[in-house]
């Protein structure tokens, strides 16, 4: 429930509010900004420009490449492992294709595997689905509409990611993403459709033509539910280890790689997985919480998959580069950090100050959004600041009601709807309080088209790769990603693995040889990874954690 | 207006000032945690530190679902521990997993029929109708309704009703029918979205031209192209109007659709 203080200051937006809706009706936005006004305003307020708390690594492929502070510790880790108490010469597991997470890109991975006849075994932290797919609200992107083509979706998509995206990523993701979705209706899922069956469409920040089809505001729990269900029904091919993550790579001795040690998080054991290709599909790092940032995203978001295959010699590509949503809530409290979808904005909201006025185009690309509204609070000094000290700006989502209809925000953000109803506000009556928060890895492992990477038999798929997005991706753009090369990374592994495969002795010398780096660099103190899951305990918890302490030193 | 302290603490629980503490039950033992945090990050705040019943923490993943019950009331309350807030004396347990059984099927054979979903759900007719499903519900999916519509065969309207759903299991952790709701559930959307919802046409003929490598050509020049020509085409590009209704625009230049 918002505050009689922050009631007062609704009236401001309610005050302009008759207006705005009479313009928009007319079809008026607010002006965006040339490419040349983004560019300042991104390198005055953008996080991802500033210096401070970045670092160069000093070990490893990428060597001398300057990223977040955060990123750099985990790159620069220890295994988990003491690698000569492993023995690897019988493994626990045996299989065609070992996929490390079991989000969207590795069940997608999973389910073409299967198709090619293989077996699968998928290896992930939480349980089956638990992942930043089941997260994403808005939509996925894909050009089915006549007026729209690839053409349009690659030239949005490099457009907005500053012509920094790896070109062979774009058009592979252009030409899939109406097949990502016919193979997604064809397995059942429920897509907004108009009555003749026409996907409703809409636009989203930075996009030309109506593009982003969606299932209510739960277009990723969706698409994850319905690849889980198939998932489920091929339990003879595919089998799922819950509590199960992966924390080294193996490869064999001729550097393929050849599987992955497995670690039961609820017992505690090891084990060894053998594998002919290995696909990781972990996910993203919102939970490194960067410059202490809030995140969207879901528990388990660590980083491991690039972290292993760094010390598996694979690089990465746009790693420097982090995605700030620019409306992750401010208020209440309780839900602070979490995503308010873009979709809100594509509806029609608009984005305001605390004097009800607008200040930006509500749908620039989601990094100049983030700047602009950053550069609103600090610089114009005109944000809502919170009862918990928080900055905050409106976005008036009673608007979409008035724009479309009464009923169109429970019908079309009937999560989002809950979720503050639930802490008495209403969105459909009252606006909502936003500022940006940690989102997306906007780079990863590099990959090519075929979801390869420079290890023979490691393929990689989803927000762990980086290239697609460039340094700024655009919404919609993630669910089509895991779809896309999802697919893609479990139609190659499996042609990998159908063209004969003969592993020879499996081994984890890389680990050891990455670790002599790091102390070749005068590097003694880095940390244990993949960190697996964040702590949240107080200082005070922590501090009398003694037994804890006492391990750790020994 | 004064600018506020900058807060630098990821997901860890920051006090508004002045927070007060009050007692909760964890299991029925006591922890004293700020007030106006969710039961998820009070725990933590306690030092819990989760394995099982954290997932999403943006409510929609269904892996904290909380039972409670509060001093002096009888009722039974369900919530999810990311999204409900903690109450003086309140006394909880999670429920990170409910056993249910899931019947095997293919998608691809099954009829888009009641039938064919009573066959595999024959306990969906168990049902008393005492509505203990819905009440347990954290997301207020109406399950009974949707049970109803399936009994009667109304598969539509059960896809629909029940499309909130998590999949959290707290329905049938309270069926006196001992259901699985919302496995029955996930089977219905399937067959809903495949079979009944109309086909989007648009898309079939999309897919059609893809197939045929009518984009092949466009995609390879647009890899080749340096960023200048990029930037001229993206600057260039027309916008489809905001309130026109979809299928209906035609853009100025059609030589790229």
């Amino acid at each position: 429930m918002y505050t009689p203080e922050m009631k007062e200051l609704i009236k401001k937006v309610e005050a302009t509010r008759p207006e705005r809706v009479a313009r928009a009706k007319r079809g008026e936005n607010f002006p965006a900004l040339s490419l040349e006004e983004r560019a300042v305003v991104l390198g005055k307020f953008h996080p991802d420009y500033q210096q401070e708390g970045r670092r160069a690594l000093r070990v490893g492929p990428d060597k001398g490449l300057v990223i977040p502070e955060e990123v750099a510790r985990v790159m620069e880790s220890r295994s988990m492992l003491r690698t000569e108490k492993i023995d690897l010469s019988k493994p626990d597991y045996d299989t065609d294709i070992l996929i490390l997470g079991a989000g969207g890109g590795g069940t997608s991975a999973a389910l073409m595997a299967t198709d090619a006849g293989l077996k699968v075994i998928m290896a992930t932290k939480l349980r089956h689905g638990d992942a930043n797919t089941m997260m994403a609200e808005g939509g996925i992107q894909a050009a089915t509409q006549e007026c729209d083509s690839p053409y349009y979706h690659y030239l949005d998509t490099i457009g907005g990611g500053h012509f920094t995206n790896q070109p062979d990523l774009v058009a592979a993701l252009a030409h899939d993403a109406p097949l990502s979705i016919s193979w997604l209706e064809a397995l059942g899922m429920m897509f907004n459709k108009l009555p003749d069956g026409r996907l409703d469409s809409r636009h989203f920040g930075g996009s030309c033509r109506k593009r982003m089809q969606s299932s209510g505001d739960m277009t990723g729990a969706e698409i994850m539910r319905v690849l889980r269900d198939e998932a489920r029904n091929r339990r003879d091919s595919i089998s799922i280890l819950e509590f199960t993550p992966a924390v080294e790579i193996i490869l064999d001795e001729s550097g393929k790689c050849a599987g992955a040690v497995l670690y039961n998080m609820e017992t505690r054991e090891f084990f060894v997985a053998r594998a002919k290709a290995v696909v990781i599909a972990t996910g993203g790092n919102g939970r490194l919480h960067i410059k202490g940032f809030a995140t969207t995203n879901h528990y388990g978001a660590t980083m491991d998959g690039v972290v292993m295959c760094y010390r598996a010699g694979v690089g990465t590509t746009c790693l420097p580069s982090t995605q700030y949503h620019p409306t992750g809530v401010a208020y209440p409290e309780q839900n602070v950090g979490l995503l308010i979808t873009e979709k809100v904005r594509g509806l029609g909201a608009h984005v305001l100050n605390a004097e009800g006025e607008q200040f930006c185009f509500p749908l620039e690309p989601r990094d100049v959004e983030s700047a602009e509204l950053i550069k609103e609070a600090i610089e114009v000094n005109k944000a809502v600041v919170t009862p918990t000290g928080r900055y905050g700006l409106w976005l008036d989502s009673p608007m979409i009601d008035l724009l479309h209809g009464e009923g169109t925000v429970r019908k079309e953000l009937p999560a989002k709807f809950i979720q503050f109803e639930r802490h008495g506000i209403d969105i459909s009556k009252e606006p909502m309080l936003v500022y940006p928060t940690l989102h997306y890895q906007n780079g990863g492992t590099a990959i090519n088209a075929d979801c390869e990477t420079v290890v023979p038999g490691l393929y990689c798929a989803g927000e762990c790769t980086g290239g697609l997005h460039g340094e700024n991706r655009l919404m919609g753009n993630s669910l089509q990603d895991v779809i896309t090369f999802g697919r893609r990374a479990g139609i190659s592994a499996a042609k990998y693995v159908n063209g004969g495969v003969q592993l020879g002795n499996l081994t984890l010398d890389h680990v050891a040889k990455f670790e002599k780096e790091l102390l070749d660099a005068g590097i003694t103190d880095s940390i244990i990874a993949p960190i697996l899951l964040p702590d949240y305990s107080t200082d005070e918890v922590s501090a009398r954690r003694l037994a804890e302490a006492r391990q750790e030193s020994e | 207006m004064s600018a506020p302290k900058q807060v630098a603490t990821g997901d860890r629980a920051i006090l508004p000032e002045g927070a007060r503490t009050i007692p909760i039950f964890v299991m029925g033992k006591r922890y004293e945690v700020p007030e106006t945090l969710t039961i998820m990050k009070a725990m933590e705040y306690a030092g819990f530190k989760f394995l099982r019943g954290a997932g999403c923490r943006g409510g929609i993943c269904g892996a904290c679902p909380t039972v409670y019950r509060k001093e002096g009331d009888y009722k039974l309350y369900f919530g999810l521990a990311c999204q409900t807030v903690v109450e003086p004396n309140m006394y909880l347990a999670q429920i990170p997993f409910y056993p249910a059984n899931r019947q095997l099927y293919d998608i691809e054979k099954i009829e888009p029929l009641a039938d064919a979903v009573h066959a595999l759900y024959p306990e969906v007719f168990r049902c008393v109708a005492c509505n203990n499903c819905s009440k347990a519900c954290p997301m207020k999916v109406e399950v009974l309704d949707y049970i109803s519509a399936i009994k009667q065969g109304d598969l539509a309207r059960a896809a629909k009703l029940s499309f909130d759903c998590i999949q959290c299991g707290m329905c049938a952790s309270r069926c006196m029918g001992e259901l699985p709701q919302y496995h029955i559930a996930q089977l219905v959307r399937r067959l809903y979205g495949k079979y009944i919802q109309p086909r989007a046409e648009h898309l079939t003929k999309r897919v059609a031209e893809i197939e045929s490598g009518k984009y092949d050509a466009m995609l390879e020049g647009l890899q080749k192209m340096g960023h200048a020509e990029l930037e001229k085409l993206y600057k260039e590009r027309e916008r489809e109007p905001d309130m026109i209704a979809l299928g209906t625009w035609m853009p100025k230049d059609v030589s790229h659709l």
